[in-house]
């Protein structure tokens, strides 16, 4: 995917101005934080999971070799394999090879966020073969031509008007008329289009939300069960997951799950969690012949140990998206890449580079919300700011902000020179204010002025006044 | 007690009243208050657009300035939890300054939870009577947990009925420069805020946060709202006679 992350302002404004968008947005907000809300109330021991849940990560991301290998071997030895991918070219290569060697024409994919990072479906179908994604959000998009503008809910931007538009349009059949109105309408018919799909796939790629090492499994959460058809009916099973998503033991998944669902949907568990260890086994009734991992690093062994390590704790479940005020005011799309909201600002400088991804750790006030909710404790609103740091050595942002940046560093470094520069400024503010107390519109500050008026300044500065009356005393 | 007041720079240059109700609350608990003339900023506008040498800089020089103080107020919770938290963040790799960058840490206190902090019943001599929504700046709420104290406050004036704010936990979109690089990101953040303040019922807002409070004002005066917005220490200092955040004495 093209990254459109540098056109940020552009995509937040249309995004702003776009109703439709703003409809879906508003709805699907509020669910996903007054559930998370509720769920979280209800279980005391929260703050202890999290702990737990961040130890786990960062003891796993101090051994990560160690634990990778582990993995690894154990797959192996369930009968499965590995494939190490250093690049995104590496993991699509590694994908396109297997499918081949599969003479498969058929692809039922489920959702992978490493695929959308990995562009897998472009190059899947560049190389001639059909791809149909399965999770319900991922397949509406892909129908729509879109990418995912939410890392857990990838069609949260769209209201059900607009999808039950598009299912009338692609699955039209002349004659045949079903109302197309409610969910449970909406889901049916997708569910009909997508069965035969399942049976007739030759193989199945699902995403990873955790590797586990000392068992080889790879586990995936889903409410749908499309992972489970994906993963099961295909001839051939590969997985796609990032280097991160490795945890040591069966015991630290069940810590890490009890957190992902509560974080990411508000439930406190997740309709499916399907661990898979390995192809079918002789005495297996089903299951694929093959089991495939593909590894994907894309940069992320570079970031242990250096100033985005911490990011690497990341498990996906959204729930910085959904608490981010400015996320939640332009949703996913405008970010440009595949990573959206606090997240997503924090990873898409590091994958598409800081001068593709500049605006995004920018686009922020810095609130610290994500960091409140982020079960993994990721200290969010530190890593945005490591960002601007690295673009503020780099000279990146535009020369009129680093000249008035530079020109009120230089005062604020002197005192009695600030005092006397600002107190100038003050007071000729005050006058130009007219005793109204507020202005409509200034010509340095339009862009407050557009939806709100800007207060003007009392008069004199306080520093004045007190030296004033301190003479006086 | 000598209290020493970090007057921060919006309120030094946009709203002396909050620096003179500060001191005049500090004052009522019997304090000394002391306001060195060394200090201009925090620093936050370079540390949080990445010229972390000029916010070096800068808190070396607050860091000087109000060493000596056993005290140091701030009213604003941004401000405060930059020198609480983020200075010694700063000093990481500098032991020394690290160390008196941790005592600066220590002796400061945002001035709402001073005021709660000090075991001093205020005296509180304002008239004012009406329903009040406060408003927690981020930095206050998340970075210094402040919430209790400034509605305890609160509850002490008579004549105050305290009404919340409904999504009090979001951002009002201000965030420094934020509001000056994204401002259609802030103007819908802040429309969302102004409208939750008017469907509260509130006469007035307020906050400990002098930035918060511009850009709602700014909000609410665009639209005409009669809701009146101040500084919590001006309502607690009965200042509510000086004309509100965003109204003038012609308004």
């Amino acid at each position: 995917m093209k990254p459109t992350s540098h056109a940020f302002t552009d995509n937040a404004r249309r995004a702003l101005h776009d109703v439709t968008l703003q409809q879906a947005l508003a709805k699907a907000g509020v669910g996903f934080v007054d559930k998370r809300r509720a769920v979280v109330a209800d279980l005391p021991e929260f703050d202890a999971l999290r702990q737990a849940g961040r130890a786990i990560k960062d003891h796993t991301l101090a051994n990560l070799d160690h634990y990778l290998l582990r993995f690894e071997q154990q797959v192996a030895a369930n009968g499965g394999q590995v494939h190490w991918a250093d690049t995104p070219e590496e993991a699509c290569a590694a994908v396109l090879d297997i499918c081949n060697r599969a003479g498969a024409k058929l692809i039922a994919k489920g959702k992978s966020m490493v695929g959308e990072e990995i562009a897998i479906n472009d190059a899947l179908e560049a190389a001639g073969f059909e791809v149909v994604e399965t999770d319900l959000g991922e397949y509406i998009i892909q129908i729509a031509h879109e990418p995912p503008s939410h890392i857990i809910a990838p069609a949260v931007h769209k209201t059900r008007a607009q999808i039950a538009r598009l299912f009338e349009d692609l699955h039209h059949q002349p004659g045949l008329t079903r109302p197309l109105e409610t969910v449970p309408q909406i889901v049916d018919e997708a569910r009909q289009i997508l069965r035969d799909k399942f049976l007739s796939a030759d193989v199945g790629i699902t995403g990873a939300n955790f590797l586990i090492a000392e068992t080889g499994s790879t586990v995936i959460v889903t409410n749908e069960g499309n992972g489970d058809l994906s993963a099961t009916l295909p001839r051939v099973h590969i997985v796609l997951a990032s280097i991160e998503k490795v945890v040591p033991t069966l015991e630290d998944t069940s810590v890490l799950l009890r957190l992902l669902a509560r974080s990411a949907t508000g439930q406190e568990i997740t309709s499916y969690t399907t661990f898979f260890t390995g192809p079918r086994r002789g005495e297996d009734a089903d299951g694929p012949e093959q089991f495939h991992v593909v590894l994907v690093d894309n940069g992320r062994s570079r970031m242990l140990g250096g100033a985005y390590h911490e990011m690497l704790r990341c498990i996906r479940c959204g729930a910085c998206l959904n608490h981010c005020p400015v996320y939640s005011a332009v949703g996913g799309h405008a970010y440009g890449w595949v990573y959206p909201g606090p997240m997503g600002a924090v990873w898409t400088p590091l994958m598409v580079g800081l001068d593709e991804g500049r605006p995004l750790p920018n686009a922020s006030t810095l609130c610290g919300r994500c960091e409140e909710v982020c079960p993994m404790s990721i200290p969010l609103p530190k890593l945005l700011r490591e960002h601007r740091r690295q673009e503020f050595e780099r000279k990146l942002a535009a020369p009129l902000s680093r000249w008035a940046l530079a020109a009120w560093a230089f005062c604020a470094r002197r005192p009695q020179f600030y005092r006397w520069a600002m107190r100038f400024g003050i007071v000729l503010l005050n006058k130009m204010s007219g005793g109204r107390g507020r202005f409509r519109s200034l010509p340095f500050a339009q862009g407050w002025t557009a939806a709100r008026d800007l207060p003007a300044p009392q008069g004199d500065t306080f520093m004045a006044q007190w030296q004033r009356r301190k003479h006086h005393e | 007690m000598r209290v020493a007041l970090f007057v921060t720079c919006l309120v030094d240059l946009f709203r002396p009243s909050v620096g003179f109700a500060s001191v005049s609350l500090l004052e009522r608990l019997g304090a000394e208050v002391v306001v060195p003339p060394e200090q201009t900023c925090c620093g936050q506008p370079a540390y949080n657009n990445g010229d972390f040498e000029t916010a070096r800089a800068i808190a070396r020089q607050v860091i000087a300035a109000f060493e000596g103080f056993d005290h140091v107020v701030v009213p604003s919770g941004s401000c405060a939890g930059m020198l609480v938290k983020h200075y010694p963040e700063l000093f990481r790799d500098e032991p020394e300054t690290l160390a008196r960058s941790q005592s600066l840490a220590a002796r400061t206190r945002e001035l709402s939870v001073f005021l709660a902090e000090s075991g001093v019943e205020p005296v509180i001599d304002t008239h004012f009577t009406g329903k009040v929504a406060m408003h927690d700046s981020c930095s206050a709420r998340r970075e210094l947990g402040i919430h209790t104290a400034p509605r305890a406050l609160l509850d002490k004036l008579a004549g105050v009925e305290s009404v919340e704010l409904k999504d009090a936990e979001v951002c009002c979109g201000f965030g420094g420069t934020f509001c000056v690089k994204y401002p259609d990101i802030s103007a819908r953040m802040v429309s969302d805020k102004a409208a939750d303040v008017i469907a509260s019922g509130a006469d007035v807002l307020v906050s400990g946060d002098l930035g918060c409070l511009m850009n709602i004002a700014g909000r609410l005066k665009r639209m005409d709202s009669p809701v009146r917005v101040y500084h919590l220490a001006e309502l607690l200092a009965g200042m509510t006679d000086v004309p509100g955040i965003g109204d003038g004495d012609k308004t």
